[in-house]
C-alpha cells in the first residue's frame, strides 16, 4: 500500500492532518472559552474584542459559593486588612460577602445544588448499575420465556420523551408527597438508566465465557459464590464503563429535576440556569458554575476514554 | 455425553442442596428490574391515558370530569400545536443532516494515519457528554449578539441568533450539530475501519477515481451503520427539550415538547396535556418501528 503512494496523495494527507486539526479547535473552542471565562475578572468577561491574555483570577469562584451584596462604601483600611483573601477578592470587586446575625458565611445556592446532583447521581447510578448486571446474568446465562420481547421492552422505556413521563409522574409524585426529594429524582433516574444499563451489561456478560462459572460449579461453589466470585471480578470493566454513561445522563438530566424539584432537592441543571435572570448577569460567576460542573465528566471521559468508545460503539452496533 | 448427564445432575442437586436453584436466581435477578420498570414506565403511562380523557387541571382541587375524546379532538384541529410539530420536524431534519455531514466528514479525514488520532477522538467526544442544560446556556453567551465570540470571530457585527425569530431554530440545530456529530462521528469510524482493506487495493489496481471507490466502495460499506446513527439521533432530537428550552424563548423554535411542558407546568391543563403526550408517544412508537424495520435489514444484510 505505502509502496505506491503518489506525491499528490501525500498531499491530500497533509490536508487532511491540517483540516482535522482545524476541526478540533473549532469543536473544543467553546468549551475552551466557557473555561477562560471561569477565571476571569468581570470587567473582561463580556469585552469586545473578546479577551485573550489575561491575568486569571479566582474570584468568580469565591462569588459562586457566596452571597454578596453592593458595597455602599469602600472597605475600610482595617477591615480590609483583616478580611482574608477570598473576601478581599470580593471587596476588590465592589462587592461584599453577606454574613448572618452570628457573623457566619452565608453560602449561596451553588455548594447544596452541586452536592444534590452528587448524592443523585451517584446513588441512582449504584442502583441502575447493580440491578442492571443481575438482570443482565439473569438474561445472559439462563433461558427466558419470551426474551427477546422482554428485551426490547426494557429498551423501549428509554425512547419515551421525558416529558411525556414527566407529567403523570409529577401528579404520582405529589400524591405520595415524592416532590422535591432526593429519593424521588433517585428512583427517576434508576428506571431511566436501568434499561441502558441491562443492555450494556449483557453485551458484556455475553462475553464472559460460561465455563469459568461451570468450573467453579463443578468446584463446589454454589451459583451464587459463582456469580460473585468469579463472573463479577470478570465483569469489572463492563461494570466500570456503565456506571460511567448512567453517571453521565443522570448527572446532566434536565427535563425531570426542572419538574419535580424546586429547592430543597434540586440538581445543579436546573440550578445554573436559573441565575441568570433578567438584566446583566455575572457571567464569570455562570461560567465559574458551568466549569466546575463540567468537570467530572471531562475527567471520566479522558480518564475513562478506551472503554468509552467501546461501550459506544458496542450500544449503537449492537442494538 | 454421559459426563454431562452426571455433572448436571450433580450440580443440581447440589444446588439444591446448597444455596438457591438456577431457577430461582433467575427470576431473583430478572423479575425485580422488570417489576420496575413496571410500575415507573408503564403504570404512569396507563394513569396518564386516563387523566387524558378528563378536563383535570393540577392547579385547582376541582375533581377532574370526563370529557371523552374532546382533548384529542381539541389537539388534533390546534393549528398551533401542528405548527410545533411542523418546527420539530424541521429541526430534527437539519440537526440530523448537518450531524451527518459534519461527523461523517470528520470522520473520513481522521481514517487515516493521523498523528494524535486517539487523542484527538477523545477530545472530540467532550461536546456530548456534557449537559444539554448547561450547553445550552454557555451558547447563549457565545451567541450574543453584542459581546458573544461566535460574532466577533465570523465578523457578523450585531446579528441576532437568538432574539431573530427566523433564526433562532437554525441556532438551536447549530448547537446541537456541535454536540452530536462527535457521535455520528465515531460510529462513522467504526464502520470506516471494518471495511476490508483488499476492496480499495483491488480499485486501485483497477485505476477506479476516488468518486467511483467511495461512492460504489466506501458509502455502501457504511451505509448500514450510518443508518444506525441517524435513526439514534432522529429518536433523540424528536425529544430535544432543554437544549431549545434555555436558549431561545422564540414560538419559532418552539419544538414540541416545549410545546407539552408549558401546556403541563406552565398553563397547567393537566388533562389535555396528558392527551398531546399521547399523541407524542403514538408517533415515538411509529419512529421507533422505522426503526425496528430498518434494523432488521441491516441485520439480514
Amino acid at each position: 500500500m505505502a509502496a505506491v503512494r503518489t506525491s499528490s496523495e501525500i498531499g491530500f494527507n497533509r490536508v487532511a492532518i491540517v483540516a482535522v486539526l482545524l476541526v478540533t479547535i473549532i469543536f473544543l473552542a467553546p468549551i475552551y472559552w466557557i473555561a477562560s471565562t471561569a477565571f476571569k475578572p468581570r470587567n473582561l468577561a463580556t469585552t469586545i474584542p473578546p479577551t485573550v491574555v489575561f491575568q486569571p483570577e479566582i474570584s468568580p469562584f469565591v462569588k459562586l459559593f457566596t452571597k454578596r451584596s453592593q458595597m455602599r462604601s469602600p472597605p475600610s483600611p482595617e477591615e480590609y486588612a483583616a478580611a482574608p483573601w477570598w473576601e478581599r477578592v470580593v471587596f476588590d470587586g465592589g462587592e461584599k460577602i453577606v454574613r448572618d446575625g452570628k457573623d457566619q458565611v452565608q453560602w449561596s445556592g451553588y455548594p447544596s445544588r452541586f452536592l444534590n446532583s452528587l448524592i443523585i447521581a451517584i446513588t441512582s447510578t449504584v442502583l441502575a448499575v447493580g440491578m442492571g448486571t443481575f438482570t443482565a446474568y439473569g438474561f445472559s446465562r439462563f433461558k427466558v420465556k419470551g426474551e427477546a420481547d422482554l428485551l426490547f421492552f426494557i429498551l423501549s422505556t428509554r425512547m419515551l420523551p421525558p416529558v411525556v413521563v414527566a407529567i403523570p409522574m409529577f401528579l404520582m409524585y405529589r400524591a405520595v408527597g415524592l416532590n422535591d426529594s432526593h429519593i424521588g429524582l433517585i428512583i427517576l433516574y434508576t428506571a431511566f438508566n436501568l434499561s441502558f444499563s441491562v443492555w450494556l451489561m449483557k453485551g458484556f456478560m455475553d462475553e464472559i465465557p460460561k465455563e469459568y462459572e461451570e468450573a467453579a460449579l463443578v468446584d463446589g461453589y454454589t451459583r451464587m459464590e459463582a456469580f460473585f466470585k468469579i463472573v463479577l471480578p470478570e465483569a469489572a470493566t463492563g461494570i466500570a464503563a456503565t456506571a460511567v454513561f448512567c453517571f453521565i445522563t443522570a448527572w446532566n438530566e434536565y427535563a425531570f429535576a426542572l419538574i419535580m424539584t424546586n429547592r430543597r432537592a434540586q440538581t445543579a441543571p436546573p440550578f445554573i440556569p436559573s441565575q441568570v435572570g433578567s438584566g446583566l448577569p455575572d457571567w464569570t460567576v455562570i461560567a465559574a458554575g458551568t466549569f466546575l460542573f463540567l468537570l467530572p465528566v471531562a475527567i471520566f471521559t479522558f480518564l475513562l476514554r478506551n472503554h468509552l468508545l467501546r461501550g459506544m460503539s458496542f450500544g449503537a452496533i449492537r442494538k | 455425553m454421559a459426563t454431562t448427564m452426571i455433572t448436571t445432575l450433580d450440580r443440581s442437586s447440589r444446588a439444591v442442596a446448597r444455596g438457591l436453584s438456577d431457577i430461582s436466581i433467575r427470576n431473583l435477578f430478572i423479575i425485580p428490574t422488570v417489576l420496575f420498570l413496571i410500575v415507573f414506565n408503564i403504570f404512569p403511562l396507563i394513569y396518564s391515558l386516563g387523566y387524558s380523557f378528563t378536563d383535570f387541571r393540577a392547579s385547582t382541587n376541582a375533581p377532574a370530569n370526563f370529557v371523552g375524546l374532546q382533548n384529542y379532538r381539541d389537539l388534533l384541529n390546534d393549528p398551533y400545536v401542528w405548527s410545533n410539530f411542523a418546527i420539530t420536524a424541521k429541526y430534527v431534519i437539519i440537526s440530523v443532516a448537518g450531524q451527518l455531514l459534519v461527523g461523517f466528514g470528520v470522520a473520513m479525514l481522521l481514517n487515516r494515519d493521523i498523528p494524535l488520532k486517539g487523542l484527538i477522538t477523545t477530545l472530540l467526544l467532550l461536546p456530548m457528554m456534557l449537559s444539554m442544560a448547561v450547553v445550552g446556556l454557555f451558547w447563549k453567551l457565545l451567541y450574543d449578539p453584542s459581546w458573544g465570540v461566535i460574532n466577533y470571530a465570523l465578523g457578523l457585527g450585531n446579528f441576532e441568533w437568538l432574539a431573530d425569530p427566523k433564526m433562532a431554530l437554525y441556532a438551536v440545530a447549530l448547537t446541537d450539530i456541535w454536540m452530536w456529530s462527535p457521535f455520528v462521528m465515531l460510529l462513522s469510524l467504526a464502520g470506516l475501519s471494518a471495511v476490508p482493506k483488499h476492496l480499495y487495493e483491488a480499485a486501485a489496481i483497477d485505476r477506479a477515481g476516488p468518486f467511483y471507490t467511495f461512492f460504489r466502495i466506501t458509502l455502501p460499506l457504511v451505509a448500514p451503520i450510518l443508518m444506525i446513527a441517524v435513526i439514534f439521533r432522529t429518536m433523540e432530537a424528536f425529544k430535544t427539550f432543554d437544549l431549545a428550552y434555555i436558549l431561545t424563548s422564540q414560538p419559532t423554535a418552539e419544538l414540541i415538547s416545549i410545546r407539552l411542558y408549558k401546556m403541563a407546568f406552565q398553563e397547567w391543563q393537566t388533562g389535555r396535556s396528558c392527551a398531546l403526550a399521547y399523541i407524542v408517544l403514538i408517533m415515538v412508537l411509529a419512529i421507533t418501528n422505522i426503526y425496528v424495520k430498518y434494523l432488521n435489514k441491516v441485520k439480514e444484510r
